[in-house]
C-alpha cells in the first residue's frame, strides 16, 4: 500500500515526535547504580520523580537490594554476576537501601 | 570476673571441667598451645603434631559455597569433595558440623550438589545456615534438606561423646549496617537449653557468623552475642566454632575458646586488609589448597581435653 504524500508527511512528523519524546524520557528517566567489589556506586544518587533506577551487579559475589523502610518499598532477589534489578520511584523522598547479604553495603536514592 | 582455670580446676578437685588447651595449625607448620587462656605458637614438632587419639572427635566444614565460580576458584564442588574425602581418609570423626554457606545462592541445583557431596559421604553432618543459604525464601529450601533436628527457625541442640552441641542461626533478618543477630527468641531458647545443665559439661556452640566481633566495618560479628556469651560464662569449657570469614582466626576469652574455620571454596582477606571482603584476588598460582581446609576437634578424657586441628587441603 502506498500512502498519499500528505499522509506520509504526517506519519514522518508523528514518528519524529514519538522518537524525540522517547529519547528525552529515556535520558531523564533511567539511572544506573553499579554494584562491584562490595560497593554501590554511586552510593548516593539523586533523581527526579518517575526515574527508573537500575542496579547492576558486576561483582563476583551475589548481592541484593533491600529498602530500609518498614514495610520495605522495594526488595530485589539475589543478583548473581551480571543480573539486574530495577525500581521506578514515583514519589519524592530519601530511600535508604542495603544489601541483605552484606549489610555493611549501603546506599540511598534521593527522589526530588 | 575471675574463674578458676579449667585445668587447675581438674587438677585440684578432679571435676570433669574441660578447656581448650591445644590447637594445631598444621597448614603453616605452627602449633598453637593454649594454656590458661594464653595462646602460644611454636613450630610443630613431630610428637606435638600428633592428633590426640582415643577420644571423641568431630570435624568442622564450612563455607562450601556450592554454585560459586570465578576463574581463580573455578571448581568449588571439587575442593569441597576433596575436603570430605580428606576427612574420611583419616580416623573417621564421630560427626561433622557444617557452619553454613553450604550454597552460594540458595538455588535448587546448588542444594542438589550439596546433597550429592555431603549426603552421600556416609558422615553424620549437622548444619547451621549461612546468609547465602536463606536467600529469597527465608531458608525454606535449606531447612527442607538440611534442617534435620532443628526447629523451624534453625536452632537446636544435641549431645554426643559427652559434649553438648548447640547450633545457632545468626543470619536472618540482617539489618542495614548491622552485624549478625540471634534475636530474643533464640536467646530464650539458649537460656532454657542451658539452664539445667552441669557447669562441667563441655559445650560446643556453632553458628555461621562469628560470635565475637572480628571486624565490624565488614559485618563480621554478631550484635547480641554478648548476651549469649553471658549465658555460657558459668561453664568450664566452651568452644565456639564459626565460619563466614573463610580464614582461621582464634581467640580465648576466659573459658571460652573462639575459632573460625577455613572455607572449602575460596579464601577471604584478613580483616580490614583490603577495601572489601571479597574473595582473595591475588592468590599465587598453586596456593589454593593451602588456603582451603577443614577443622578437626578432639576431646580426650583426662588430659588436654579439646584440641582443634585445622588441616589445609594441601601445601
Amino acid at each position: 500500500m502506498t500512502a498519499k504524500p500528505w499522509c506520509r508527511r504526517s506519519l514522518i512528523a508523528g514518528w519524529g515526535i514519538v522518537l524525540a519524546f522517547s529519547a528525552k524520557r529515556t535520558e531523564a528517566a533511567t539511572a544506573t547504580i553499579v554494584i562491584d567489589d562490595y560497593l554501590f556506586m554511586p552510593a548516593e544518587l539523586r533523581v527526579s520523580i518517575g526515574t527508573t533506577v537500575v542496579w547492576e551487579n558486576r561483582d563476583s559475589s551475589p548481592h541484593n537490594v533491600l529498602s530500609v523502610a518498614d514495610p520495605r518499598v522495594f526488595r530485589s532477589r539475589a543478583m548473581a554476576t551480571g543480573e539486574r534489578f530495577e525500581f521506578t520511584f514515583a514519589a519524592p523522598g530519601t530511600y535508604g537501601y542495603f544489601c541483605g547479604l552484606h549489610p555493611h553495603m549501603q546506599g540511598f536514592v534521593v527522589v526530588e | 570476673m575471675t574463674q578458676p582455670l579449667p585445668h587447675d580446676d581438674a587438677k585440684h578437685d578432679g571435676s570433669k571441667r574441660h578447656s581448650l588447651e591445644c590447637m594445631l595449625w598444621a597448614g603453616t607448620g605452627l602449633l598453637w598451645t593454649v594454656v590458661g587462656g594464653v595462646p602460644r605458637s611454636a613450630l610443630i614438632g613431630s610428637a606435638q603434631a600428633q592428633t590426640p587419639g582415643g577420644g571423641f572427635s568431630f570435624a568442622q566444614v564450612s563455607d562450601s559455597h556450592l554454585g560459586f565460580s570465578t576463574p581463580l576458584y573455578s571448581d568449588v564442588a571439587a575442593t569441597t569433595a576433596e575436603a570430605i574425602a580428606q576427612l574420611k581418609s583419616g580416623p573417621a570423626p564421630s560427626l561433622v558440623l557444617h557452619t553454613g554457606d553450604v550454597t552460594h545462592l540458595s538455588r535448587p541445583a546448588e542444594f542438589d550438589a550439596a546433597q550429592q557431596i555431603f549426603g552421600t559421604s556416609g558422615l553424620e553432618i549437622h548444619y547451621v545456615p549461612g546468609e547465602h543459604d536463606v536467600i529469597d525464601d527465608d531458608g525454606k529450601g535449606f531447612y527442607e534438606r538440611f534442617g534435620r533436628g532443628a526447629g523451624p527457625a534453625g536452632w537446636y541442640s544435641f549431645d554426643a561423646g559427652g559434649v553438648h552441641f548447640i547450633g545457632l542461626n545468626n543470619v536472618m533478618n540482617l539489618r542495614a549496617g548491622g552485624l549478625g543477630q540471634l534475636g530474643a527468641e533464640q536467646l530464650r531458647f539458649l537460656e532454657q537449653d542451658l539452664r539445667d545443665r552441669s557447669a562441667s559439661l563441655p559445650i560446643v556452640l556453632f553458628a555461621h557468623i562469628p560470635l565475637w566481633t572480628v571486624h565490624a566495618p565488614w559485618g563480621w560479628g554478631t550484635q547480641d552475642a554478648e548476651q549469649a556469651l553471658g549465658l555460657l560464662a558459668r561453664f568450664g569449657s566452651v568452644t565456639i566454632l564459626n565460619g563466614h570469614i573463610h580464614q582461621i582466626i582464634q581467640k580465648v576469652e576466659g573459658q571460652i575458646a573462639f575459632h573460625t574455620a577455613r572455607s572449602t571454596a575460596f579464601p577471604q582477606p584478613a580483616p580490614g586488609s583490603t577495601p572489601s571482603p571479597g574473595p582473595v584476588r591475588d592468590l599465587p598460582a598453586g596456593r589454593l589448597h593451602s588456603v582451603l581446609g577443614v577443622t578437626r576437634i578432639s576431646r580426650v578424657e583426662g588430659r588436654a581435653p579439646l584440641a582443634i586441628i585445622d588441616t589445609p587441603l594441601g601445601a
